[in-house]
């Protein structure tokens, strides 16, 4: 194998592929962070209630749960709708 | 010893190895430093809306407080979110 090109390497196309999913992960994590800090925390005290983290674990399920509501949905209204631009039902 | 002396060689393919290592060290280290910079930037953003009011002549001593605490409890907050979240992959994995 030559050193020529360093995109022809495996080795290197792997480890961008890798890198790249834990970057959407850590991305999401930012996210979901912000957003349900602003769902949940009321006065940050000196711990974190039980209530208040059961929130966090709640936003985090139904905030995906929402981006797949989404994406099922708008897929749903792509097939039945056709190419068509009918008006949404609902 | 060995290795060194094939890395330092003209040898294309010992060179080009060394390369990409060297490459991919410093890109994890990028990485990092980005999201740290990142999860910075919005727990100063998350902190001063909690903790500062009126803004002030100088941080007050509650106020310094304040962000103490909500950088702890902003850094709990993103540990569990990251927690639920690797659950939840797993569980869809397991559907598949």
């Amino acid at each position: 194998m030559e050193g020529q090109g360093v995109t022809a390497d495996p080795q290197l196309q792997q480890f961008i592929e890798v890198e790249s999913q834990k970057q959407r992960f850590q991305q999401l994590v930012h996210q979901m962070t912000e957003v349900c800090w602003e769902k949940c925390m009321d006065k940050p005290g000196p711990k974190l209630d039980s209530k208040t983290e059961t929130c966090f674990v709640n936003c985090v399920e139904r905030f995906i749960d929402t981006s797949q509501f989404i994406l099922n949905r708008l897929e749903q209204t792509q097939r039945t709708r056709g190419s068509s631009s009918e008006s949404m039902s609902d | 010893m060995d290795s060194f002396g094939s890395d330092f060689s003209s040898g294309a393919a010992g060179s080009g190895k060394m390369d990409t290592g060297m490459i991919m060290e410093q890109v994890k280290v990028q990485i990092a430093v980005a999201n740290a910079q990142e999860l910075l930037q919005r727990m100063t953003d998350k902190c001063f809306k909690k903790c500062i009011g009126k803004p002030g002549g100088t941080l007050d001593n509650s106020e310094q407080k304040c962000i103490a605490m909500c950088m702890d409890r902003y850094m709990d907050t993103w540990n569990t979110v990251s927690k639920a979240y690797n659950s939840r992959l797993q569980r869809e994995r397991a559907r598949i």
